[in-house]
């Protein structure tokens, strides 16, 4: 392309937290996640894996088991020995009981998610009844010592399998005794070293399935006691296990980073006896895979490098189709980086602080993919540790520079930044005013004056910005119809006269700020929004959704656009629908207006409305095939996407001015190298 | 004795093992140790897993044995397939045709399946189309007589591999799976139902994604694959299209060559280009174990019916017979077939083994007689490393010198520019009985060395010995023993080159020695030069231009007075040393030039129009004595006159050439071929059906009784006398075949009766009724062939005069005529009683 001068900004020392639990909802499309950190990532499977919630984490609040119960209620449990109980509207803790055993190492729904099972560091399991409003203690189940490591409820609900060092019992729900104990190491008494039973699965059939730190899967008769089949799938710990609901498959993480499934295949043909067999291994992680899940039609693993692969089963997908793409995600789909395009600064948001950067800067100019020296190298400019123990919900610059603000869990803070010269003061905003917290996302007006606060039940606060240093609360937009649902995107239109506002119920609400009232909803999408913005020029309303669609609403005539209607009426390339990480961001070029700037993790995409949309034969990232053209085949050959790959991962991509854009990328070497060293393979040829 | 009417052209060793799998007989767990069967050339070998010694030869067909099964209803019998189009079954033990099915079109491989009942397998080319192969059911009929047609084939497989590995028989034949490429097909019969799947086409990392061959689980529904980026997938759940599964292990670094499941099925073998053998546990990838150094690459694994053996062919025709607990048990060698030849054909003269390259950087000695290898002799002393692309150090050059009691050779790293040489010579250590190097002389020529060869001369002087060598450096040197100076030299000898010798910068070519030493002949492209091997002048020069000279001997004995050369351009000239004039010369395009050592011929095998001919002649007379056009198919690449430990009795003046020495020829494809004049039946050495005979008696009290007493009567015999002791030698193998022989294949009694009655007759009637015949013969031989039988004739007296002492030692004068009838009898043939 070559008519962008782009900082390529790779300072920012993200290392997103390593996954440590994964919980599907049964026979639901909702995937819960719990990361090293304490955060909990809601993932909706049927709008494409996108990261629908997130919940950030708590230093003191370390989740080391979540399940669903009682339909839609999620339930974390922790080394602090509380149990947790999310709200999922409102993206924050509902409320918490302490299980008076220690720390809790795991915890297990049954069936109809009823009652929850709590295995503890004394090693005692206890129940509890999940009630509306909470739950409440039932009883406690025969305490042995040794720690709970990993529980299973028998389908029925009538027997708990729990898993424990060296061993692994049966427990009666109803008489609360230990029906079974079974040593799990017999095979291996001459090796004095514990076999540590990771995690347990209790199959309708009787089967009790563990796997443990001696690297096997190993399947029992609960009843006799006996071992069916043993299968070492691995020279390291296995550590997770999960079942897929009809039974029939079985995934398995190990601590070499690979996963296993097993299937229950028949012997011969037609007959009924079955065994289980290790079928495919796959090697996606690098470290521990510490949690997965089996979805109907998907294997899911997530690891210490903190990532998510989420792998369909390709015989349960019907067609090829997006759904049948192996998806990884490292990064949350949501922005941790703000940008003051006029101070050319940058805010990076980690989970406990945040910095603040100004990019470097040169005088040159040079060839297209040339790399300029710069005369200014970017600075660091503020680093602000959020005190306590609660992390960082959101964060933003305003784009003069002069405002930052952040909010956590139960506080929010508006600071005033103070540059004398090359030197930065930063004070902070006494007496903001009391809001509803916490925020979910924070957005300043085009000219600093204002800020708006996303916040719960759909409502958006506008703060006034006083100078020197100090707010008033102006106004609160509120949804027409009430929803529980938390805003969680804000767009502001850059004359400052609109705002829309996207809620955790995936509708769009614009409001008119000059006159402070709500002014349409956009139809609503069957699919989440994953970004938004407004034009500064057509006030058009630019909508992403996770399906990869584009939608493009104008505000002032409360309709789609036409070209919003071309669209949808010709559908975008099938290579770009089948992308699997959502749009991000969403920007556009003052000089051009036609064009729209979006960017996922992969790409960094130039949308050019005013040229023909590409039909499926044709090649969607022609980039470099069209430099190789003569000019007038170029001309033939142009389409709506001008996409190019050649920063990635992108985290971030916004337009400082009309030539100058900003990239930030966060290479995936880097965060390797912060990681702990893998388990020591040998590998052939080396 | 009567000779065969023409020689015929046979097969005897070194062909390729690569037909099909070996197949073990039905139960190794018999008394009877079982036999192993491997498809050879146009043959199938018999080996005993007692002793790993060939047996039997199954020959009949025309054409390459392609496939060979048990008839799984009969375990004694045997279906091999072959190119000729014709399917026949055998009575292996005792090496009888059955009956043969002619099919018509070419057979690429046979399966038999218990579960069809008079019905086999095989792959047939689709008729029509190139390069497409089906699998076919043959209906088997079962009318009477020996030569069947089998004319109704059902196509069973469309669009198969041709390579018998590539498909297999699932358990208890309720279906059939095929690989081809990246498809794998699979076909249940009861429900007529095909299924295909197919890996992605796209190459890895790890090479291409390539199947290469397939097994079946024998009890379970379950298929393994093995890949050409070594990978071995186990297939699973494939009746259904949608939900098959399949699970993948991996430790070969190459293509898999071979896989096969333990009869049980909880064990898998695989085997390919390492060498090793994968034994994996349970379908596991983290438990296998490993049986390494096999020697050469695994081309085909088999195992036996009841699980305790497993056998793996490899790319050099090793047989190896493994333990079920992967313990090695036997190695069966015959002759090891190597990259390339270069050594040529050489005999060693103390074991008269054919001596040539072996495994890499070997030397194999192979014993002609039992077609095994008598040893190995490690050359290069490196360890051989298998990588693509590597270049490695290998054998060229070998010679012996005449007793046998020097070797040298010579090795080199194949690099076109600068190579790397290295000349050793050896020394047969009496004590030891091996080759003990003696002198190692690096870089000898500065290129590459073309011919060796040794001064054939009475070793008692070993001043006498001499090498010499010819390089592309355009200089032959020669190399002379001296004593060792050093005191703590371990050998009082060492060698060093004594004369360099060069003509107008000509690349040296050949030399050679005349039979008594005197001169030396090498070749400088077009010219030949004559030494005198003392004083290391230049006698004299020879050339046939245009072209260079490509061959060069010295005549023997009569015709020493010869130098016979072959050229590029088709020329083969004879030069009289006496008169430095040409001879004669004749066009013909030779190959190869080999004098007898024996006698006077010269065998020399041209190529033209894609067919080898053999001409034997002596270089005195232009006319050739033998010719013999299309000798086979292949190119012959070498020849070697191996002598005969005792001269063959010739009838027909046409083959007298033969009679000292065997010729052996080696094709491109190292397949091992001789000239015969006797049926196929007799040239099996009586030996190994004496020993098949004992092997198959039973360990009984009873006969180790019967055997201790047999013992006892034949030290008994031996006191008392050879007279009676010879008869029983003489009669022992008429009658014990006549005994041993299954009595349903014995012929009529009224045919075995004389035979029978004659073994036991005492041979001097005999002797009188041939009398008149043999002295015609004796008559027409030369007299010059007299004095070469000396040896012969002294033995044949000892015989003759140990029953006169025995008859009261009186020993009188003999009259002439007396003397006359006893040099008929000493002429006299005997060797039609070993023929009983």
């Amino acid at each position: 392309m070559g008519e962008f001068e782009v900082h390529r900004v790779r300072f920012f020392g993200l290392v997103p937290a390593g996954v440590r639990c994964l919980a599907c909802q049964p026979r639901g499309a909702r995937l819960a996640l719990a990361r090293t950190d304490g955060a909990v990532e809601i993932y909706n499977c049927s709008a494409n894996y996108f990261q629908e919630k997130v919940i950030p984490g708590h230093e003191a609040r370390s989740v080391e088991a979540l399940c669903w119960a009682a339909g839609e209620r999620l339930f974390g449990a922790g080394l602090s020995g509380d149990i947790t109980e999310y709200d999922l509207a409102g993206l924050r803790v509902a409320r918490s009981l302490p299980g008076s055993g220690g720390p809790i190492w795991s915890m297990a729904a049954n069936s109809s998610g009823t009652r929850l099972a709590v295995g503890c560091e004394d090693g005692s399991v206890k129940l509890f009844q999940v009630i509306p409003g909470g739950i409440q203690f039932e009883r406690n189940l025969d305490r042995r010592k040794g720690r709970i490591l990993c529980l299973s409820w028998h389908p029925s609900g009538t027997h708990i399998a729990a898993g424990s060092i060296d061993i692994f019992r049966v427990l009666d729900v109803s008489s609360g005794q230990t029906v079974q104990r079974v040593m799990v190491n017999y095979q291996v008494q001459k090796v004095k070293r514990e076999c540590v039973v990771w995690s347990i699965a209790f199959l309708s059939s009787g089967t009790v399935v563990t796997c443990d730190s001696f690297g096997r899967v190993q399947f029992w008769d609960w009843e006799r006691g006996t071992l069916l089949e043993s299968h070492t799938v691995s020279t390291s710990s296995v550590l997770s296990l999960a079942v897929s609901e009809k039974e029939d498959s079985i995934i398995v993480g190990t601590s070499t980073g690979a996963t296993y499934q097993f299937q229950l295949l028949p012997v011969k043909m037609g007959s009924l006896e079955k065994r289980w067999v290790r079928t495919k291994p796959f090697q996606h992680h690098t470290h521990d895979v510490r949690a997965v899940a089996h979805s109907s039609t998907a294997l899911i693993s997530g690891g210490l490098d903190a990532q998510l692969v989420i792998r369909p089963l390709m015989e349960k997908v019907q067609k090829k189709s997006y759904d049948a793409a192996l998806r990884k995600f490292t990064f949350p789909h949501r922005r941790l980086v703000s940008c003051a395009r006029k101070a050319r600064l940058l805010l990076f948001q980690f989970s406990q602080h945040l910095e603040l950067w100004r990019l470097g800067s040169t005088d040159e100019t040079g060839e297209d993919g040339e790399v300029l020296p710069l005369r200014r190298l970017p600075e660091h400019l503020v680093q602000l540790k959020s005190k306590g123990p609660e992390h960082i919900y959101c964060s933003c610059v305003s784009p003069c520079g002069s405002w930052v603000a952040y909010s956590t869990a139960s506080r929010f803070h508006l600071y005033r930044v103070q540059h004398k010269g090359d030197s930065v003061s930063i004070k902070k905003v006494p007496k903001v005013p009391k809001l509803l917290l916490p925020a979910y996302q924070l957005q300043f007006s085009a000219d600093s004056s204002s800020l708006f606060v996303a916040s719960a039940r759909g409502s958006v606060h506008v703060l006034q910005l006083l100078e020197p240093g100090g707010c008033k609360h102006l106004h609160t937009h509120r949804p027409p119809s009430e929803s529980p649902e938390a805003v969680y995107l804000l767009a502001v239109s850059a004359d400052g006269h609109w705002l829309a506002a996207a809620g955790g119920d995936w509708t769009i609400h614009v409001y008119n700020l000059k006159c402070s009232k709500h002014h349409c909803t956009v139809p609503t999408y069957s699919c989440a929004v994953t970004a938004l913005a407004i034009h500064p020029l057509t006030n058009n309303l630019v909508i992403a959704y996770s399906d990869q669609q584009l939608f493009e609403f104008s505000i002032p005539e409360k309709q789609y656009t036409a070209w919003s209607r071309t669209v949808q009426s010709c559908g975008l390339h099938t290579v770009w629908l089948e992308r699997d990480s959502p749009i991000t961001h969403i920007t556009f070029n003052p000089k051009n207006p036609s064009h729209i700037l979006l960017h996922d993790t992969y790409m960094f995409c130039v949308l050019d409305k005013s040229l023909p949309l590409p039909d499926n034969s044709a090649l969607l990232m022609n980039q470099s095939t069209l430099k190789q053209l003569p000019e007038t085949a170029r001309q033939r050959q142009l389409h709506a996407f001008k996409i190019c790959k050649k920063f990635q991962p992108l985290l971030f991509a916004d337009l400082l001015d009309e030539k100058c854009l900003v990239m930030v990328e966060r290479p995936i070497m880097d965060i390797k190298t912060q990681l702990p060293l893998p388990v020591q393979q040998k590998k052939f040829g080396t | 004795m009567v000779a065969p009417a023409s020689l015929r052209v046979v097969r005897c060793g070194g062909s390729a093992l690569h037909g099909a799998r070996a197949v073990f007989s039905c139960d190794s767990k018999q008394v009877v140790p079982g036999y192993l069967l491997c498809a050879s050339g146009d043959f199938v070998k018999l080996y005993s897993l007692a002793t790993g010694e060939p047996l039997r030869l199954l020959g009949g067909h025309a054409g390459l044995v392609t496939g060979i099964q048990l008839n799984p209803h009969n375990h004694m019998q045997l279906y091999s397939s072959s190119l000729d189009g014709s399917i026949k079954l055998w009575d292996y033990v005792d090496g009888i045709p059955i009956k043969t099915y002619t099919v018509g079109s070419k057979l690429l491989a046979l399966y038999a399946l218990a579960s069809s009942e008079d019905s086999v397998f095989a792959i047939i080319p689709k008729s029509g189309e190139r390069d497409t192969f089906q699998l076919v059911s043959v209906k088997l009929t079962k009318a009477a007589g020996q030569d069947l047609e089998a004319k109704e084939l059902s196509v069973v497989l469309d669009g198969v591999d041709a390579s018998p590995k590539r498909i297999a028989f699932g358990r208890e034949g309720e279906y059939v799976a095929s690989v081809k490429e990246v498809n794998l097909q699979v076909y249940f019969f009861k429900q007529k139902q095909l299924n295909r799947f197919s890996v992605s086409a796209t190459k890895t990392k790890g090479g291409s994604n390539h199947f290469t061959c397939i097994a079946c689980h024998p009890t379970e529904d379950c298929i393994a694959t093995g890949h050409a980026d070594g990978k071995i997938r186990l297939w699973r759940n494939f009746y259904h299209r949608k939900e098959y599964t399949f699970s993948t292990l991996h430790w070969h670094h190459d293509t898999v060559m071979d896989l096969a499941f333990s009869v049980e099925g909880t064990n898998l073998l695989s085997g390919g280009v390492e060498s090793v053998l994968v034994l994996w546990h349970s379908e596991s990838d983290c438990q296998k174990d490993f049986l390494p150094r096999l020697g050469s690459a695994i081309e085909y694994i088999s195992m036996s019916t009841d699980g305790t053996l497993c056998c793996t062919l490899h790319t050099d025709n090793r047989i190896t017979i493994i333990n079920s607990n992967l313990r090695f048990s036997k190695s069966i060698q015959g002759l090891i077939k190597s990259r390339d030849v270069k050594t040529g054909l050489v005999v060693d003269p103390r074991t008269k083994a054919l001596v040539l390259n072996g495994e890499p950087g070997h030397l194999q000695f192979y014993c002609l007689q039992s077609d095994q290898q008598l040893f190995s002799l490690d050359i290069v002393q490196r360890q051989y490393i298998h990588q693509a692309g590597l270049k490695q150090v290998d054998l060229v050059k070998v010679a012996f010198s005449a007793e046998g009691k020097w070797l040298a050779t010579v090795e080199e790293r194949e690099e076109v520019t600068d190579p790397e040489l290295q000349l050793k010579l050896w020394f047969f250590d009496e004590e030891t009985q091996s080759f003990k190097l003696n002198t190692r002389i690096n870089m000898p020529h500065e290129d590459h060395i073309t011919d060796m060869c040794f001064r054939d001369m009475d070793e008692l002087d070993d001043d006498s010995l001499m090498l010499v060598t010819a390089g592309r450096d355009r200089v032959f040197k020669v190399w002379m023993m001296v004593e060792d100076s050093d005191p703590e030299a371990q050998q009082s000898v060492s060698w060093s080159c004594d004369f360099v010798g060069s003509y107008h910068n000509y690349e040296a070519t050949n030399c050679c020695f005349s039979e008594d030493g005197s001169l030396l002949a090498v070749s400088f492209e077009e010219t030949v030069t004559v030494w005198d091997s003392v004083t290391w002048d230049l006698k004299c020069t020879f050339c046939h231009p245009p072209g260079k000279i490509r061959n060069i001997c010295f005549g023997r004995l009569t015709c020493s007075k010869y130098l016979i050369g072959a050229t590029d351009y088709g020329f083969l000239c004879c030069w009289n040393l006496l008169s430095c004039a040409l001879e004669w010369s004749a066009h013909l395009n030779i190959l190869i030039l080999q004098p007898d050592p024996l006698s006077e011929h010269i065998a020399a095998v041209s190529w033209l129009s894609k067919e080898s001919s053999l001409f034997v002649f002596k270089p005195n007379d232009p006319r050739p004595i033998y010719i013999q056009r299309n000798l086979c198919k292949e190119k012959i690449q070498l020849a070697a006159f191996v002598p005969r430990d005792e001269p063959e009795m010739i009838g027909s003046e046409k083959y007298l050439w033969l009679r000292k020495s065997q010729l052996f020829f080696l094709t491109d494809t190292q397949e091992l071929l001789t000239l015969s004049t006797k049926s196929l039946e007799e040239r099996l050495t009586p030996s190994s059906k004496q020993l098949a005979v004992e092997e198959s008696l039973l360990v009984t009290p009873f006969s180790l009784l019967l055997g201790k007493h047999r013992r006892q009567q034949s030290q008994d015999n031996i006191d008392l006398g050879n007279l009676i002791h010879n008869k029983h030698e003489q009669d022992s193998p008429a009658v014990k075949e006549l005994l041993h022989t299954p009595a349903h294949v014995l012929p009529s009694a009224s045919f075995l009766c004389p035979i029978f009655i004659n073994s036991l007759l005492i041979s001097k009637d005999n002797k009188s009724a041939e009398e008149v015949a043999d002295e015609v013969e004796m008559e027409s031989e030369k007299t010059e062939d007299d004095s070469d039988e000396e040896g012969d004739v002294t033995e044949m007296e000892q015989e003759d005069a140990s029953p006169m002492k025995l008859l009261g030692e009186i020993t009188y004068k003999l009259s002439k005529s007396q003397e006359k009838e006893l040099r008929k009898i000493r002429k006299m043939d005997y060797s039609w009683i070993s023929a009983l």
